[in-house]
């Protein structure tokens, strides 16, 4: 029941999915001008994030943009070590997820902080930054 | 009236890192003893339920039910394979349990099997990590599952007090019984120092706080009570009540991150159903992947106050002599964690402890005869609770 026991190489396969995002095209427009936006219910009222087209509490399609600002409450953390195969190419890093003042939370990178000064409570801010493939992502920064 | 439900046979793997057998040879390997243990064969079972969630990604082969029944003599069976992440196996327990309940069918085979080391470390990470809310909360961000809940950690610890050595503890407990079962993957028992000092992975988990890679099948034949008897089975099990519930997709839409409410829910549903008190189970198998998952479910389905599950860790009311006994076939820790045959391998141990045929060392003290299993999916994105009686 050892590790070198006789195998063969199966064939390979390679999957890149196409996701489409024409529903919440303002999003992903939005982080390239330097926003993040939410979409609120128009019908219920219902703030959602991440952006939805579709409202889960009335079953409303029709959604309003608004952007998401203010400071949040660090409510979790993490340092990332050991990655996954498509992120062996980033340095380890750090994943929290934040409060905003309207009762939003957020799951996302927060940089910019040295490790032993990210605590749950700590204060920070979303902001727009270029990840390494040169996207536009929201993140937290420190305050 | 509704139908009973016993598990007649069980069979279980050895759990490891298996390159010596195909995913069929591995589920032969749990489908034959609990055969046996039954008395039945491939052609006498209706319904085949198989939990898994690798096929197509950590294994070659995208049909396992067909092939597991091929393999195994049971084609011509009623075939299904259930998803619910890392709860394949509950839910597979819990769809055959509601065709027998029904009526529809009178005996059914439950398989539950992964094969997760057929490929590389990072692509497994990359897999599981997708495991939550691909879109949202990976594509991006890359979460791993070490680190879904290392942030459930980060957040106990920072509410309740609980430290790195309180993990820790989990981690010893389960190895050493782990260490007792030679089905377990991990056959050695640690110490809090090989915990603490092993490489971090997504802070404050560490590699010893992680369940391991695992492959492996496990095997119940479920029947009816007509059954049971038309059989002669000696010592049934009954299936005494289920409780599953579920939680958001994205983790940031949870309402907190110091407990899993689904584990809250689906356990309250499993007591009402089977008509029991949390303080009269005397054994049970609990969804630790991770040590904070342990200490979280201590307290989600009520063996102690929120907050207080480090505490129960601390003074070995887990162990056997405590309050009640928890994975005492090493958990997914130590016994490993071979996804989709998690929540069918906890069944088999229990219907073993309720029929005190486990290792010595390793049974739980027995009077009432009632256990527990608690299979969680995903980072809180599913739940089961299975609660078995002699």
């Amino acid at each position: 029941m050892g590790v070198s026991m006789p195998t063969f190489k199966s064939r390979p396969i390679t999957l890149i999915y196409d996701i489409p995002n024409s529903k919440t095209l303002q999003f992903w427009d939005g982080l390239k001008e330097g926003k993040v936006y939410a979409t609120k219910c128009k019908k219920c009222g219902k703030a959602t994030f991440p952006p939805v087209a579709d409202c889960s509490d009335c079953l409303s399609s029709e959604m309003e943009w608004f952007e998401l600002k203010g400071e949040a409450e660090i409510e979790a953390f993490t340092h990332i070590i050991i990655r996954p195969s498509s992120f062996q190419q980033e340095k380890p890093y750090t994943v929290v997820i934040g409060r905003l003042n309207d009762g939003i939370k957020i799951l996302t990178w927060l940089k910019g902080s040295k490790l032993s000064a990210v605590k749950v409570g700590m204060k920070a801010k979303l902001v727009v930054r270029s990840n390494s493939e040169g996207e536009p992502i929201y993140m937290f920064v420190p305050i | 009236m509704v139908k009973k439900v016993a598990i007649i046979g069980v069979g279980n793997s050895k759990f490891g890192i298996r390159q010596d057998v195909n995913i069929a040879e591995l589920t032969f390997e749990s489908v034959k003893p609990a055969f046996e243990d039954a008395g039945v064969v491939g052609r006498d079972i209706d319904l085949l339920v198989l939990g898994s969630v690798g096929s197509g990604g950590w294994y070659e082969e995208m049909l396992p039910a067909v092939i597991a029944a091929e393999y195994c003599g049971l084609t011509g069976a009623g075939l299904l394979r259930c998803e619910a992440a890392c709860a394949s196996g509950s839910a597979a327990v819990f769809t055959a349990y509601s065709a027998i309940v029904s009526g529809n069918t009178d005996l059914a085979l439950v398989i539950g099997l992964e094969k997760m080391r057929e490929i590389d470390t990072p692509t497994t990470m990359e897999l599981i990590g997708r495991a939550g809310y691909y879109l949202w909360e990976f594509h991006n961000f890359g979460m791993t599952f070490p680190a879904y809940y290392a942030l459930y950690a980060t957040s106990h610890m920072a509410k309740y007090g609980t430290t790195e050595e309180d993990l820790a503890l989990v981690a010893v407990k389960n190895h050493k019984y782990g260490a007792m079962n030679p089905l377990a993957q991990f056959q050695r028992e640690i110490t809090i120092d090989d915990v603490l000092s092993s490489p971090i992975v997504a802070w404050p988990l560490k590699l010893y706080d992680c369940s391991p890679i695992t492959d492996g099948s496990s095997a119940l034949v479920l029947a009816s009570e007509e059954k049971v008897k038309e059989l002669g089975i000696d010592t049934p099990i009954w299936i005494s009540g289920i409780g599953s519930s579920s939680d958001t997709a994205n983790l940031s839409k949870r309402l907190n991150y110091v407990g899993l409410r689904p584990s809250v829910i689906a356990s309250q549903r499993a007591y009402k159903a089977s008509g029991i008190e949390p303080n009269q189970v005397e054994v049970a198998s609990v969804h630790d992947c991770f040590t904070i998952a342990e200490i979280m479910a201590y307290e989600d389905i009520g063996l102690c106050m929120k907050g207080d599950g480090a505490k129960l860790i601390q003074d070995g009311q887990t162990e056997i002599g405590g309050k009640i006994p928890i994975n005492l076939d090493g958990g997914l820790k130590a016994k490993g964690h071979p996804i989709g045959a998690t929540g069918v391998s906890m069944m088999y141990e229990l219907t073993k402890q309720l029929r005190e045929e486990v290792e010595k060392t390793r049974q739980a003290p027995l009077n009432k005869y009632i256990a527990l299993a608690h299979n969680v999916g995903g980072t809180g994105h599913y739940c089961f609770v299975t609660i078995l009686r002699r």
